[in-house]
């Protein structure tokens, strides 16, 4: 009775399981199909991929690296993604000064209005770029930075800081007080204890501010397509859509090509911060 | 070492009462000083202006004679240990303990001799490798006390640190406390809203209620001479019974009341209380017998050894010494001199 009981549970078990992995193959599949679809389009001719009676999924034509020449040679994209680099290091840069200590200020010592501002900040976050973008393509021209990518560098901030704040929020509450003041009785100033104690207890929270700032940074359009008309300034997002669609003509293997380049080592690097990231997430939970 | 004194120290927050009003306080060198009062009653606030983390409203605060009042944490050459053990969670143990030391530019050498003595003063030499949340609460606790340690401080500020361990673990804990402390040789002072904690620990008690201190001395001065109805009810349990007589609260403890044959032969003269049973708690080494004096509800307490006849519903007539009688004011609940 009590074997067939507990061979019982193992098959469920088992059932249990392969439903699991069913699921997790068939998310994983979902996930990965457009970059495998991507990635194919990138070594198409020309004829094999408008021809619509190929299967999209094969080569029905030998592949080629015409697309990536066309792509490199054609267009500024090497300028492109150098613009984007600089972008998103001095964004992430300015964001992240500045939200380390509005953060800190506004959970430690705004007292019981820093909750309400907070939420104001974020707030802010959530005004469309759609309708900010006329006044601040005045403040842009203003001070001399039009059809410059310093205008993005200026610009983005006033987005990843709201954010970023409000995200950093969260973290920086979930440090107690105690650790802060054991440091302070231990023999450091206020920011000698900040800068040992909740500085480094917060790095995934910082982390994660980091790669929200290049995110966005990273997938903005409207500010850039605004400021910036000349190839030179141009972002990846701006530059590869206005320049690799003509008229009605799209450069289908060319445009996979630029976005896939780009996708590929942020995922890898995403992937190498992932342990970090959920350590963070559950720093807090983890007690006892 | 040092003497801690407080001046006259308040703090208020916002409006309303101060939660520190006005508290003159001195310890001896070396003493081991339990600051006792029920939750809320300003210690934890007396302890952190004590520390430095808190300004105070008015009054100075001198460690060594020296009026450290305006001077930040760092500069007061002062150990605290927080309730909650305040660990820094993203170092080992060892970084933990030699945090302090690195504060103070100790050189790495020495911080290492340092951690070690300190580790080896608690037992905790197996742990230095891990990180606090892989330790017990226990653990933690003697942890905190090794970085407490470690720089050999003026003074221990300890605020209720035993209240995170639980019932057996406590017992053990308190021993080693005061026996490190003894060890140490460190002015202490310690914070705690538990009696048996005060009583076991404490050289002298400060009992507060209400941010005031409402009497200061040794663990037997404050039980057996109770300065007011306060410190009379808030130590001892069952705590003294009060019982209305002539304008007056006549104060006695429940082990003090007896038959009054038992105590014809122990010298002094015998006040009769006449004592209405109600209800009996049989709790193995002792007996608690609740019950009615003058209208007035009180408790007796007998050893289970003795055989004293109690039956609920009874009126029984029992004494108390004189000399374990104490009067208070019924107004203003203050001792007041003299025999009953
Ligand atoms: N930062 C603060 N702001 C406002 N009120 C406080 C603050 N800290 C303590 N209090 C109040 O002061 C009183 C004493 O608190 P505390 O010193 O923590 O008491 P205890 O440690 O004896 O339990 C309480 O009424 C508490 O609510
Ligand atoms: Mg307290």
């Amino acid at each position: 009775m009590a074997g067939t009981g507990t061979a019982l549970v193992g098959v469920k078990r088992a059932g249990a399981r392969g439903i699991i992995y069913a699921l997790a193959t068939f998310f994983a599949l979902f996930a990965a199909l457009p970059f495998a679809w991507m990635i194919i389009t990138v070594f198409k001719q020309n004829t094999d991929l408008y021809t619509r009676t190929n299967n999209p999924f094969l080569f029905n034509e030998p592949p080629t690296l015409g697309n990536i020449d066309l792509l490199v040679t054609q267009t500024k994209y090497l300028t492109f993604v150098g613009n984007t680099l600089l972008v998103a290091a001095a964004v992430v840069l300015i964001t992240v000064v500045a939200t380390v200590p509005a953060a800190y200020s506004l959970t430690r010592l705004a007292g019981r209005w820093g909750e309400s501002l907070g939420i104001g900040i974020f707030l802010v976050y959530l005004v469309p770029p759609t309708l900010l973008f006329i006044p601040l393509s005045r403040i842009v021209a203003d001070v001399g930075l039009n059809n410059s990518r310093w205008s993005m560098v200026l610009v983005y901030p006033t987005f990843t800081i709201p954010f970023c704040t409000w995200l950093l929020m969260g973290f920086f509450k979930s440090i107690p007080w105690d650790i802060e003041e054991q440091a302070m009785i231990d023999g450091y100033s206020r920011l000698g204890a900040i800068w040992r104690t909740v500085i480094p207890i917060s790095v995934p929270g910082i982390l994660t501010v980091v790669v929200f700032a290049f995110a966005l940074t990273l997938h903005e359009f409207v500010y850039a397509l605004a400021f910036v008309s000349s190839s030179a300034g141009k972002t990846i997002s701006v530059g590869v859509t206005t320049e690799l669609i003509r008229g009605d003509v799209f450069f289908w293997q060319a445009l996979m090509a630029a976005a896939v380049i780009v996708a590929i080592p942020i995922a890898l690097l995403y992937n190498l911060f992932l342990d970090r990231f959920i350590a963070g997430f559950t720093l807090g939970a983890v007690k006892g | 070492m040092a003497v801690v004194e407080t001046r006259g120290l308040v703090k208020q927050f916002g409006e309303g009462a101060a939660a520190v009003d006005g508290i003159d306080l001195a310890s001896a060198d070396g003493e081991f000083l339990v600051l006792l009062g029920p939750s809320g009653c300003g210690k934890t606030t007396l302890l952190r202006m004590i520390g430095g983390l808190e300004p105070p409203t008015a009054g100075d605060v001198l460690i060594g004679g020296r009026v450290v009042t305006n001077l930040p944490p760092r500069a007061r050459q002062i150990a605290m240990v927080f309730q909650s053990y305040a660990l820094y969670p993203h170092m080992s143990v060892a970084n933990n303990i030699a945090f302090p030391l690195k504060a103070a530019k100790v050189p790495k050498a020495e911080q290492e001799k340092k951690v070690a003595w300190a580790a080896g003063i608690l037992g905790i030499e197996g742990l230095l490798d891990r990180r606090p949340r892989q330790l017990s609460g226990g653990q933690r606790q003697r942890v905190a006390l090794a970085r407490a340690l470690v720089r050999e401080p003026n003074v221990f500020l300890l605020d209720e640190p035993l209240s995170n361990l639980d019932a057996q673990r406590r017992a053990s804990a308190r021993d080693e406390l005061q026996g490190f402390q003894r060890r140490v040789g460190t002015t202490t002072i310690y914070v705690t809203h538990d009696q048996v904690e005060a009583m076991g620990m404490g050289d002298r008690i400060a009992v507060i209620n209400q941010g005031r201190i409402r009497q200061l001395g040794t663990p037997r001065e404050i039980y057996d001479d109770p300065a007011d109805t306060f410190v009379a009810t808030f130590l001892g349990s069952p705590p003294m019974n009060l019982i209305p007589r002539n304008g007056h609260l006549l104060g006695f403890r429940p082990e003090h009341v007896a038959p009054r044959q038992m105590l014809e032969g122990a010298g002094g003269d015998l006040v009769p209380i006449h004592f209405l049973a109600t209800r009996e708690e049989y709790l193995g080494a002792e007996r608690l017998v609740y019950g009615e004096v003058e209208g007035a509800k009180a408790v007796a307490r007998f050893p289970s050894t003795v055989d004293v006849p109690a039956e609920p519903g009874r009126g029984y007539e029992f004494a108390v010494l004189a000399r374990d009688l104490k009067r208070f004011d019924a107004a203003t609940g203050l001792r007041v001199a003299g025999p009953a």
